[in-house]
């Protein structure tokens, strides 16, 4: 299937693959092990303009859509999804700079990340507020020129890795989700420190870990858009970052699916290639399936937030919680198709399928995502 | 110089589009024609049935009954000749035997007498010394300057060396200072009964595919040929043959280059060829710390370290001790293969070891084709086991 | 002095070596090969693409390979991960030839090319494997060649510099320039295109040059030109019969060791 993807497309593809044969697979087991930030790789990713897709040229970007990206991203899930995360988490922290942010943000900040020198984080949760954003208790006081910042936030993807963060943080407490606001944040700013990486069950390359805010003064030319607005700039931003959520899933999924069918080519029992097996074939062919299935999903609402349609939370919504789902089940397929090997660190599978779990909890759990198809569907109808 | 398809001849059976490797030939309304890509290597003049394709080419005939015999260039460091020449002699040695002709070494290097008269004891009927202290540094100017003009003074009809990394430096200036013919890292030799042609036979394609070449036009015919696939035999009563001292004026072997350092760090130095037994690990032992076992195997053993490239490239252990296409040609009286797959390229680097011993998982892995003994097993209960009854001396079953 | 040019020496080659031949056809089986840039030359195109971007003596990189016009798609690799220029020499004259007419062609080319200062090669290819283009061209050039480069300690104008592999250890050794050098994996860790270098590659075109552009007789190229030629192309021939030790792995070890003690490698009972 190609998907009618153009020239500039297909070279995309082609370079993420390129990315994932030769810089991820050969070293996927170990940095998983050992829990090992693949800086090497991102800076390939960054050599290969891969930050520059969503950045407008005037920028230093390339000017391309999200569905650009996410292509990209799911070559790279195909190979590992630590390294695809670290690489759509620098996304999610600039996406508030391009959406909302002014032309000085925007002229100091993109081209650094576009050119993948400086990564980005986006750092929204907090230790009581997780699903519930609107009880985050990081608070921004402006005094004088400068908001001072006290807080923390929690699970921080790239934190310590990025030297660029979007920070949301209330600056009036009492109008709830009304008085949140938005605000870059550099690495090395004084009052601004990092707590012990996290030790994860999957995804363990990948950084994360805790954002420290103790009196730390950043210019209040580093609020992004208006005061009070932070609220619907995290939301904006998710908006159109959950079809690339959406596309780690299918990259994994596809990564799983192709290690689970060329074992299955190889693996005899009984004389016989268990892919010659109705019960292996018929899950081989239900992943396949499901795979394509929210590749479409995923696609359109790619497309349709590229298009420039305005109400894209249902589409955005869906194509996020269904790869996700889909990418958990056929996981855990591959790990069964392996059988006993699938459960030993020796293949591959047992890592993807760990891996999986986060796509169902990061950026919006799978329930919160049913509850904004939910609402929309409630409200709007079919 | 053309390919031609003769249109009365051809039936556009398709055989020689399958055999093409260059997407050369296009059929069309049942007949074959050949396209830009053909690389004239004549495939498919092999594969006709109807001799329906033809590369014309000038006949070369030339007299070349002035050379005779076969050289073999011997290669040195720190004051010795290197096995593999003696590998080389030996082979010529039989190669001459269907020629009738003398067999000559050339050795140079900052050596003595002596180390060069080695040569005899591998059936050198005549050896060339050129021994002085302008060859220690392994330069290729130097060196050629001397191959060329013991060359062009004896006229052999073959030369050959070996195809270590200063020989493929080395030899390539000679021929094409000569303006000759030259296969590179042969793994097979012969005199084509016929013609008296060297058939030169080397891999292509990481040892898939070999290739016979020959050369016609131009004498001598030259070949390096791989370190440690041909048998060094030293011979029982040797004959003392003619040595003859090369006369070095150092005023005309002036070089263009400048050695600025040397460094024999490489780690390990090892060099695998020195042992008659390896004991090697491959992808099977799944991460660097298991060669440890491999390592206590080869102790026990007294034997050296092997590799395969999918150990080497996972960063397991150094390239040193990498066997095959890409790394080392061995030929060990017992190659004992662990978690080795059997690539195709680690074959063709340990294929000639007298004894293959192969404990491997899969009873499908392809190095249980060319092994003599085969274990389908865990190799982390075999080598452990092999080990204590090594050391123990002791019978595992009563 | 003018800056110098750096040329690098590359080949269209089959993706894999895992080719062979149908024992019931004879014929050579090559299911879905793709052609690709000789792995070795990688590191050859990364070192140029490292010098251009280290040194200010250098004014250009050129990507140079002789093939058919198919071959085109590599030189188009080698501008996206940062070539300057590429040259296709492709002629039908050019077919057949063995490592010393290629190296004659080459030498024509670069001579055109001019102010070639460092020309550099992969240390051997995957299909052909014989690593010897690299030292025929730089005689035919009258060059220095240093082989099996591991590093290029310096380079300038005039001189280069490089620690090169042998079989003993690692030597660094001096030559003046021009110069020609060929390359082993340890040198480098090759990139990957970039988005931009690839889109600038699509857009550029490639000169193709023939034997006349490099002003070679048809004697001197393809088989008319080649000293060798090959007459037999066959699969080798496995004649091992293997005898597989059978039963728990006591007695598998235990098989293993008294063949072991028949070959005089281990004692004991």
């Amino acid at each position: 299937m190609n998907y009618f993807l153009t020239e500039e497309q297909r070279m995309i593809v082609d370079i993420c693959k390129e990315i994932t044969e030769k810089k991820i697979k050969p070293v996927r087991a170990e940095l998983d092990q050992n829990q090992v930030f693949p800086s090497e790789i991102i800076q390939e990713i960054g050599n290969a303009d891969l930050f520059r897709l969503f950045i407008p040229e005037e920028y230093e970007g390339m000017g391309t859509g999200i569905f650009e990206v996410c292509l990209a991203t799911e070559e790279l899930s195909r190979g590992d999804l630590s390294v695809a995360t670290s690489y759509a988490a620098s996304g999610l922290g600039f996406l508030p700079i391009l959406i909302s942010g002014n032309k000085q943000q925007k002229e100091k900040y993109l081209p650094l990340l576009a050119s993948g020198q400086k990564l980005a984080a986006f750092g929204l949760t907090e230790p009581e507020a997780g699903s519930d954003a609107g009880a985050i208790q990081t608070k921004a006081v402006l005094e004088g020129d400068y908001y001072v910042l006290n807080g923390t936030k929690q699970w921080i993807t790239n934190g310590g890795e990025a030297d660029i963060y979007t920070i949301f943080a209330m600056t009036d407490p009492k109008k709830g989700s009304r008085g949140a606001s938005a605000f870059i944040v550099k690495k090395g700013t004084e009052g601004f420190d990092f707590g012990k990486k996290e030790d994860k069950m999957g995804i363990r390359a990948s950084a994360t870990r805790e954002l420290i805010f103790n009196n730390c003064k950043i210019p209040k030319e580093n609020m992004i858009g208006r005061e009070g607005m932070g609220f619907l700039v995290a939301m904006k931003t998710l908006d159109q970052s959950r079809p690339a959520v959406g596309s780690q899933g299918v990259g994994l999924a596809q990564g799983a699916l192709e290690e689970a069918l060329a074992y299955a080519k190889v693996r005899k029992q009984f004389s016989n290639t268990i892919s010659s097996f109705q019960a292996i074939r018929h899950m081989l062919a239900d992943m396949a399936t499901q795979i394509e299935a929210a590749r479409n999903l995923v696609y359109y609402a790619a497309k349709a937030i590229d298009s420039g349609q305005k109400d894209i939370s249902r589409l955005s919504a869906m194509s996020k919680v269904f790869a996700s789902d889909m990418a958990m089940q056929v996981t855990t397929d591959a790990v069964q198709i392996f059988g006993g090997y699938g459960y030993m660190k020796e293949y591959p599978a047992e890592k993807m399928m760990r891996d999986a779990k986060i796509l169902q909890i990061y950026e919006g759990t799978n329930q919160i995502q049913r509850d904004v198809i939910a609402l929309d569907l409630v409200k709007k109808g079919f | 110089m053309d390919i031609k398809v003769f249109k009365d001849k051809c039936t556009g059976c398709k055989l020689c589009q399958k055999v093409c490797f260059y997407d050369a030939v296009d059929i069309k309304d049942k007949m074959a024609y050949i396209n830009e890509n053909c690389i004239l290597c004549g495939a498919c003049i092999e594969v006709c049935k109807f001799d329906a394709i033809e590369i014309k080419e000038q006949a070369p005939d030339m007299d070349f009954t002035d050379h005779r015999g076969i050289m073999v260039y011997l290669e040195t460091h720190d004051g010795r000749v290197l096995d593999s020449g003696f590998e080389l002699l030996s082979e010529a040695n039989k190669l001459k035997k269907d020629l009738d002709t003398p067999l000559y070494a050339l050795v140079v290097g900052n050596i003595c007498q002596d180390e060069a008269k080695k040569a005899f004891r591998y059936g050198a009927d005549w050896v060339y010394a050129a021994m002085h202290a302008v060859f220690e540094n392994h330069f290729d100017d130097i060196y050629s300057k001397v191959l060329v003009k013991t060359i062009k003074k004896v006229k052999p009809d073959i030369f050959l060396g070996a195809a270590t990394p200063f020989g493929r430096t080395l030899i390539p200036k000679v021929a094409a200072i000569l303006k000759t013919g030259l296969t590179a890292d042969c793994t097979g030799l012969a005199i084509d009964s016929q013609s008296k042609l060297l058939k030169q036979t080397r891999p292509t394609f990481g040892g898939n595919v070999l290739a016979t070449i020959v050369c016609k036009k131009t004498r001598p015919q030259m070949a390096t040929v791989r370190p440690h696939v041909m048998e060094k035999i030293e011979i029982d009563a040797p004959k003392q043959g003619q040595f003859k001292e090369i006369k070095i004026q150092p005023g005309h072997y002036g070089t263009q280059y400048k050695m600025t350092g040397t460094d024999k760090k490489q780690e390990e130095s090892i060099n695998l060829s020195d042992y008659e037994v390896i004991v090697a690990g491959g992808r099977g032992l799944g991460e660097g710390k298991n060669f440890s076992m491999l390592k206590e195997l080869s102790e026990v053993l007294g034997a050296g370290l092997g590799a395969s490239r999918a150990a080497v490239d996972s960063g397991w252990i150094s390239y040193p001790h990498q066997v095959g296409q890409t790394g080392k040609t061995v030929n060990p009286k017992i190659y004992i293969a662990c978690g080795i797959s059997g690539a195709i390229q680690h074959l063709a680097g340990m294929q000639t070891s007298d004894i293959i011993v192969a404990i491997n998982k899969d009873a499908a892995a392809p190095i249980f084709k060319v092994a003599n003994y085969g274990i389908v097993g865990d190799v982390f209960e075999v080598v452990p086991k092999l080990i204590e009854r090594i050391k123990s001396g002791k019978p595992l079953i009563e | 002095m003018v800056k110098i040019k750096v040329v690098v020496c590359i080949k269209q080659v089959p993706g894999t070596t895992d080719i062979h031949i149908d024992p019931q056809t004879n014929t050579l089986v090559r299911e879905g090969v793709e052609n690709i840039i000789n792995p070795f030359d990688n590191y050859a195109l990364e070192e140029g693409v490292r010098l251009k971007e280290k040194s200010e003596e250098i004014s250009q990189t050129v990507a140079l390979t002789m093939g058919p016009p198919q071959a085109e798609q590599i030189l188009k690799d080698a501008l996206s991960v940062g070539m300057d220029e590429a040259v296709l020499l492709s002629d039908r004259e050019f077919a057949g030839a063995d490592t010393w007419a290629t190296a004659v062609t080459l030498a024509a080319a670069v001579k055109k090319i001019g102010d070639a200062g460092l020309v550099i090669f992969g240390k051997q290819t995957l299909d052909g494997d014989t690593g010897q283009v690299g030292p025929e061209f730089a005689q035919r050039m009258h060059m220095p060649f240093i082989g099996y480069v591991s590093k290029i300690c310096k380079l300038d104008r005039k001189s280069i510099q490089a620690e090169r592999l042998m079989e003993h250890g690692y030597e660094i050794i001096e030559a003046q320039l021009p110069a020609a050098i060929s390359v082993v994996k340890d040198i480098n860790e090759p990139r990957v295109p970039s988005l931009r270098g690839k889109m600038k590659a699509k857009k550029m075109e490639i000169p193709v040059w023939d034997r006349h552009h490099i002003g070679l007789d048809a004697e001197q190229v393809g088989l008319s030109g080649s000293f060798t030629q090959v007459v037999k192309v066959f699969t080798p021939q496995s004649k091992h019969e293997v005898m597989m030790l059978e039963g728990s792995t006591a007695e598998q070890v235990e098989k293993l060791f008294g063949k072991l003690k028949q070959l005089n490698v281990v004692q004991g009972a």
